[in-house]
């Protein structure tokens, strides 16, 4: 089995995918000739033609809208935005359209497209190349929410977003693209090479939306992460020495309730962490869910680590970044509560 | 250099307010008959003095003059004509529902009607319609039922869209009917993007799209008109120019400056601008794009240049921003007035035919009427059962859908 970083990871979905079924097709700004600038759309125009992997105009708003009247003719378009900060010009044709096409016409017409958008801090992208927009589709009726943190992960997640016949907002922590970054900043990157979720077949497989991961079995706390923060908490769980459970929701909608609720049943204790500001964050909707359905089983009250309710700071982005200090103190408060 | 000059704003104001009596003499409205008519095959850029003119067939006296008059046989334009005077009484009919209480709103197309009934008939009926809410003439004249509409204005029990969408916004798939949107514009770059899916399968389908002079402003407009152009989308832009949205009256959208129709010129794109009253112009200038779209030469911009003779909605009292008689007034007539007049020059209708087709289109229309009461109506029901409002969210219904409808009882 190859070691693929996250970038070949995704690659290979879509490879797959545009070798798989003929309505699979794929374009945003820059991904033909020059492959994105992130690269994870190189060789694609070369093997497979620009007719079915092409650049477009720079507006994030017709992209998705053209993609979601290529969904309605019967297509499965998946379209890059280069960064998740530029997807706000089309959250109208996402929020308003895509999201309930199929509502409005009781299913006669259907936008089954992936929007794929490099999302989350760390690159000192400044707070135009930082944000994570997640929490803003979640709310939103009609759309999934995928949010990957392997390599392995990325490539069957992906292949299941494009075969969804809903539209997914697919956003990659573009700070893990190559290694699995812990959060020590002081500390060299990782490549993903020498991690096991780096081993991805080369094949098709797929992992199911709507299933989290339990990447760390514990029992005294469980932490609720995605994306790079999945990496942030099993640091933090090690740092710390508190016997945490840490699980990787993978698809923030719909959300995987069983298995959060069986693990805060059984540890009483729940950490949420994530790299967008707080208020009106992804982590206000699983700090009530757990308070919902664990009230009685919990020992502690549920914690976030957060980023700062502050536009991403270029020059401070560790301070704005929740990094495993931050994370491994939650921890403690709470085994200690 | 210092500006001695207090600078200031220019607020657009319509001509005439309540109170005002409407002139319109000083309109510039070429003969009909005098716009030429490029090849089909023509570049872009020859039809750019076109953007600027008014493309007509019809003149005074009835009579189809010009290189534009697509020379249709009198059979199908009784057909026009039909399709015309049956959206206007079912439009009547619905409006009068609605203020018995039987829907929430409705919106008519008054003035508007050779938009819908001689596009929908100028193109093929597998190609693909992205109206806006007031082409409910395409659906009547690609004779789709008019109970299914109207069950659709009442939210009833056979309501295809189960309830879930406010009056006129249809869809049907079937009747290439795409669904409305009330986010304005939205549906422009979305026909484009359909387009372009029936381009790269190869399909013969085309796609055309319907935008309200108002609704230009949108962003989306300018996104559609861009990726049309820029990959040369089989489709038909229409910008239906009714002089008003709302109460804005169209130089708020930037009317005052130019015509919509020049919009084509910046991004490429061939324009036209068309007398959206005169079912001739109006077929004609579709079946030119349309025959463009499908030679694979691209997009077109037609600008329908008519007026919105009733309210925008049952929610709106246009007397309150302009005068009263406007409409009236409007010097390019009505639509079904100037059909009926060319028919009867051609000789090929009478006043008594005239009648006996509104009496029976009338009778058509309360017979369907009273079938789709008997499914109900949003005042007195059947609906479709509360449950249903849970489906369709996502293809499978995700667990947590499923406890919110356990939880509503329904």
């Amino acid at each position: 089995m190859p070691a693929m970083n996250m970038i070949q990871a995704l690659r290979s979905a879509m490879d797959i995918m545009l070798e798989r079924d003929p309505d699979v097709l794929v374009f945003g700004e820059d991904v033909g000739f020059f492959g994105g600038v992130f690269r994870c759309t190189e060789g694609l125009q070369q093997k497979y033609g620009k007719r079915r992997v092409f650049d477009s105009p720079i507006a994030e708003a017709g992209i998705v809208a053209t993609a979601v009247g290529m969904g309605a003719y019967g297509l499965r378009p998946v379209v890059e935005i280069q960064f998740a900060d530029y997807i706000y010009p089309a959250t109208d044709q996402l929020i308003s359209e895509a999201a309930r096409l199929r509502y409005r016409s009781a299913g006669d017409f259907t936008a089954p497209l992936t929007v794929r958008a490099p999302y989350g801090g760390g690159i000192f992208g400044g707070q135009t190349h930082s944000q994570s927009p997640e929490a803003i589709f979640t709310h939103v009726a009609g759309l999934k929410t995928v949010i990957p943190s392997t390599p392995y992960d990325a490539k069957g997640l992906l292949i299941a977003a494009i075969e969804d016949d809903d539209p997914v907002m697919f956003f990659e922590p573009k700070r893990i693209y190559n290694g699995p970054f812990d959060g020590h900043h002081e500390r060299p990157v990782t490549p993903w090479a020498k991690h096991p979720a780096s081993d991805v077949p080369d094949g098709y497989y797929t992992i199911p939306l709507g299933q989290a991961n339990v990447v760390r079995p514990g029992d005294a706390v469980t932490v609720l992460a995605y994306g790079t923060m999945v990496h942030v908490a099993l640091a933090a769980a090690e740092d710390s020495g508190v016997d945490a459970e840490v699980i990787d929701l993978r698809t923030l909608n719909p959300l995987d309730l069983d298995t959060i609720v069986d693990s805060v049943k059984k540890t009483g204790r729940c950490v949420v962490v994530h790299e967008a500001t707080r208020i009106g964050g992804f982590g206000g909707e699983l700090s009530a869910v757990v308070q919902e359905h664990c009230f009685y089983h919990l020992e502690a009250p549920v914690q976030r680590v957060t980023g700062w309710d502050t536009p991403y700071p270029h020059a401070f982005e560790w301070e704005y970044f929740p990094g495993p200090k931050r994370v491994a103190e939650a921890l403690r408060q709470a085994v200690e509560a | 250099m210092k500006n001695e000059m207090p600078l200031a704003l220019h607020i657009p104001e319509p001509k005439f307010r309540p109170g005002d009596h409407p002139d319109f003499s000083d309109m510039r409205l070429p003969a009909a008959g005098a716009a030429p008519r490029p090849d089909t095959h023509a570049n872009a850029r020859d039809t750019h003095p076109l953007v600027y003119d008014l493309i007509r067939v019809l003149d005074e006296a009835g009579q189809a003059v010009g290189p534009w008059n697509p020379k249709l046989d009198p059979e199908t334009l009784k057909r026009g004509l039909r399709y015309m005077v049956l959206t206007r009484i079912y439009d009547d009919r619905m409006q009068r529902a609605q203020r018995q209480g039987k829907t929430s709103f409705y919106m008519t197309c008054t003035g508007e009607e050779a938009i819908g009934v001689a596009q929908a008939m100028a193109l093929d009926r597998a190609d693909m319609c992205f109206p806006t809410y007031r082409q409910q003439g395409l659906l009547i004249a690609r004779d789709w039922s008019l109970v299914d509409m109207m069950c659709q204005i009442y939210s009833n029990s056979r309501d295809r869209l189960k309830g879930r969408q406010l009056p006129v916004m249809y869809s049907s798939k079937e009747a290439g009917f795409f669904s409305i949107s009330g986010n304005l514009g939205t549906q422009f770059p979305q026909a484009v993007g359909w387009a372009m899916a029936s381009a790269y399968k190869g399909d013969h389908r085309i796609a055309a799209a319907w935008i309200g002079d108002g609704s230009t402003s949108e962003g989306d407009f300018h996104h559609a008109l861009t990726f049309a152009g820029v990959y040369r989308a089989p489709v038909i832009l229409n910008i239906v120019n009714n002089q008003w949205a709302i109460s804005s009256f169209q130089g708020f959208a930037g009317g005052e400056l130019t015509t919509f129709a020049a919009r084509a010129v910046g991004f490429g794109l061939p324009g036209l601008r068309v007398d959206g009253n005169d079912f001739l112009a109006v077929y004609a200038a579709t079946e030119w794009a349309a025959e463009r779209a499908r030679a694979n030469l691209g997009p077109t911009l037609i600008e329908l240049f008519t007026y919105r003779a009733s309210a925008h909605s049952t929610s709106d009292d246009p007397s309150r921003y302009r005068p009263a008689d406007e409409s009236k007034c409007w010097p390019l007539g009505d639509p079904v007035e100037r059909l009926r007049r060319h028919l009867t020059a051609l000789g090929a209708w009478t006043d008594a035919e005239h009648e006996a087709l509104v009496e029976e289109l009338t009778q058509s229309v309360r017979a369907a009427n009273k079938e789709a009461e008997s499914y109900g109506t949003l005042g007195t029901g059947p609906t479709v059962s509360a449950s249903t409002m849970f489906e369709d969210v996502f293809k499978e219904m995700p667990p947590h859908l499923r406890r919110q409808r356990q939880q509503t009882g329904v």
